[in-house]
């Protein structure tokens, strides 16, 4: 089934008004057929259909004048086979409502179509959420799909439960949700950086030169730690978009993005990560990663996270321009520290370099403070003794 | 704090009008030598004379209408309707000239004018007094509808009402007259528009006024044995509404059980349930419900007045059903 749409003969044309039909219900178009003229602005125009098939009704009456984007008739297409549906319910006279008795405010109106049972709130928290509500059985007033529910399934979808296949199978299904919710939603843009990562190394080995091993400091957390800093200046780096509305967080919460050996993902927040100090850090991510990797995560470490971080610098990749994770704003990738060419006072030199990538969502900053936020990054990243 | 029924604090507000202002008076049937229909003015005639408070024939309209009259003259008058019913007699003064004066003078007339009168059912008096119709004289602009539920709310409208330049129509329902409460007699004015949270709750609003805020309250302890955590919303004021209360609250909650005496159908509560489809749509959890009053004329048998009026066996009923433990 195909849609004749009032056309828009030009950018300022809002509305026309159909004139005259040149088709009737039951009479077969070609593509290219005029059906219609509609009176514009600009004069009559004649109106072509798109399609080949037969007119199954028609939505808008003569000398009625209806907005750019209204559908005029409806067209079975050759060989679409639709016309076997009862013809929905969109022009002619409503069908006579019968008072209804009390009961019915519970149940689905009979003739209805089959449309998911779920509360306005459930539903917009479920596309906050990034669950699918045709998934979610419901508990709600004859069996919709409450607010309850939704978060009750979103639980469900986050919790890793590693030793089931099945439980594999529900995380590619979160991510997937996740990332094309956000990829549909957010209006990313990147902003990178490169620098120099020498003073950062030298620090870690000689710091890590004192320690036994399983004191150690990774470079991961002086990232976290930096990352955790800059966000001060950037408020809107470190929110949540939501209604429409930019929410500063109160917290810093670091999630890190942590792959799981049997494949997935999880981004467990390190809470309040710019109050730790760098030796807490370490340790806190040390544990967040075992336990990652147990399964062991807690749901409140899953979902508290206010911006997120991804390193994928063990794998040898250069960059990272990552997908943020709704409704955070920000997320910020970096590639693996690896030496090269590196100009200092105009000579080139070898240093390790590390570059960095703000993924940011552009409803929430502009690219300039996103720029700003990455001098930031590097500047701390610079003065490493004192993360 | 002493202790007063909501009788009782009627009365001492228009005591306290009286003796503060030589423009008040209060006027009425029966006001005067027999003390009010429900016993509100007892005493004042014998403490203010017949000049403060008259008795006035059996005619809403004339007497009204002379309120009108004093009001527009500098006077405060204080005009008791023995019940709603009776006042559909007058609604020609209250729709025509009470409450459209000021528009169609451009300003230069005010009608000060104070009318108070019982409402609501309960007490057996059957189809010609026991109605609830105080969503009508909300549906009309220019003038205030007050719908004070507790013996504090009863003394600090009237002062309100008194104050503000424009008709305010106060409605004291019948159940409450005999209600108990501490009541502080220096408290200032209520403020007109200002609904209130009576009880503090996470799972559904009850949205209530008047006679029916006991109700509520009643239904949100029986929901309490039954792990429900009820709020309840007493809106206090129908015109002008504090919309942003009620919003607020099924806006925490999620869902709203709208309990009003009116009849179902055009009743005030389509007005709120209209009101936060278009305001807080995508708040709502649950489908809006409604408790009111059967379309009925109230009837005179006891069983069959409890039976079609609301009560909160049926505000629970609508609660559980909305959180699916129907």
């Amino acid at each position: 089934m195909a849609e004749l749409l009032m056309p828009s003969l030009g950018s300022d044309m809002t509305a026309g008004t159909l004139v005259l039909w040149r088709v009737a219900p039951g009479q077969d178009v070609r593509r290219g057929d005029i059906v219609a003229e509609v009176d514009t602005d600009k004069g009559v125009i004649e109106i072509e259909v798109f399609v080949s098939g037969r007119v199954e009704r028609l939505l808008t009456r003569e000398g009625e004048k209806v907005p750019v984007g209204t559908p005029l008739a409806l067209i079975v297409e050759v060989g679409d086979g639709a016309g076997t549906e009862p013809p929905p319910p969109l022009a002619g006279p409503p069908p006579p409502v019968l008072p209804a008795p009390a009961a019915s405010l519970h149940t689905p109106l009979a003739g209805a179509p089959a449309r998911l049972r779920i509360s306005p709130s459930a539903r917009r928290l479920a596309r906050e959420l990034g669950v699918d509500p045709s998934r979610v059985p419901g508990t709600g007033p004859g069996g919709a799909i409450t607010r309850e529910d939704v978060k009750l399934a979103a639980t469900a979808a986050l919790s890793p439960h590693p030793e089931t296949l099945d439980t594999r199978a529900r995380m590619r299904q979160a991510i997937a949700r996740a990332m094309a919710r956000s990829n549909q939603e957010i209006p990313h843009y990147y902003v990178s950086h490169s620098m120099s990562f020498g003073a950062a190394l030298a620090f870690l080995e000689r710091t890590n030169a004192e320690r036994p091993p399983a004191e150690r400091l990774v470079y991961g957390a002086l990232l976290i730690r930096a990352v955790a800093l800059a966000l001060h200046d950037f408020p809107e780096l470190n929110a949540k978009w939501e209604n429409d509305a930019l929410a500063p967080s109160p917290h810093v919460n670091v999630g890190v993005a942590i792959s799981l050996r049997e494949g997935g993902l999880v981004i467990p927040a390190i809470a309040d990560a710019d109050q730790l100090s760098l030796d807490a850090t370490m340790a806190r991510l040390r544990e967040l990663v075992e336990r990652a990797r147990r399964g062991q995560l807690r749901s409140s470490e899953l979902s508290t996270g206010t911006v997120t971080l991804t390193s994928l610098g063990e794998r040898g990749v250069e960059s990272v321009a990552g997908v943020i994770y709704p409704p955070q704003t920000a997320l910020v990738g970096f590639g693996t520290p690896a030496p090269r060419p590196w100009v200092v006072d105009d000579q080139v030199v070898p240093r390790p370099v590390l570059h960095m990538t703000l993924a940011g969502d552009h409803r929430a900053s502009d690219g300039h403070r996103g720029a700003l936020f990455l001098a930031k990054l590097e500047k701390l990243l610079s003065e490493p003794a004192k993360l | 704090m002493p202790r007063m029924s909501y009788r009782e604090a009627i009365r001492a507000a228009l005591r306290q009008a009286l003796a503060a202002d030589p423009r008040v008076f209060l006027m009425g049937e029966d006001v005067g030598r027999y003390g009010g229909a429900y016993a509100v003015s007892k005493g004042l005639l014998e403490e203010f004379g017949p000049e403060r408070v008259r008795d006035t024939p059996l005619s809403e309209s004339g007497f009204l209408g002379t309120g009108i009259g004093a009001a527009l003259g500098g006077m405060r008058p204080i005009v008791e309707i023995m019940t709603v019913n009776f006042s559909l007699l007058a609604l020609d003064q209250v729709v025509n000239n009470a409450a459209t004066l000021r528009h169609m003078s451009g300003g230069q007339l005010s009608v000060p004018l104070v009318v108070r009168m019982a409402t609501g059912g309960g007490r057996q008096l059957a189809a010609q007094h026991s109605h609830s119709l105080e969503g009508w004289y909300a549906h009309i602009p220019g003038i205030k509808v007050l719908t004070p539920a507790t013996p504090q709310d009863a003394r600090d409208m009237l002062p309100a009402a008194l104050a503000d330049p424009d008709p305010v129509f106060i409605f004291e329902h019948q159940l409450l007259y005999a209600s108990e409460g501490e009541v502080d007699l220096e408290q200032p004015p209520a403020r007109m528009g200002q609904a209130l949270v009576r009880r503090r709750g996470s799972d559904v609003t009850l949205v209530a006024h008047g006679g029916s805020l006991p109700k509520a309250l009643e239904a949100a302890s029986e929901l309490e044995r039954a792990g429900i955590d009820a709020e309840v919303v007493d809106l206090r004021t129908l015109r002008p509404l504090d919309t942003e209360t009620l919003c607020a609250s099924v806006s925490r909650t999620h869902r709203a059980v709208l309990v009003d005496e009116g009849w179902k159908t055009g009743s005030f509560s389509a007005e709120l349930a209209a009101i936060l489809a278009e305001r807080v749509f995508y708040e709502l959890d649950a489908p809006i419900a409604r408790v009111c009053s059967a379309e009925v004329p109230m009837p005179y048998a006891k069983h069959l007045e409890d039976a079609a009026l609301p009560q909160a066996p049926a505000i629970v009923r609508a609660a559980k059903e909305l959180l699916g433990r129907g």
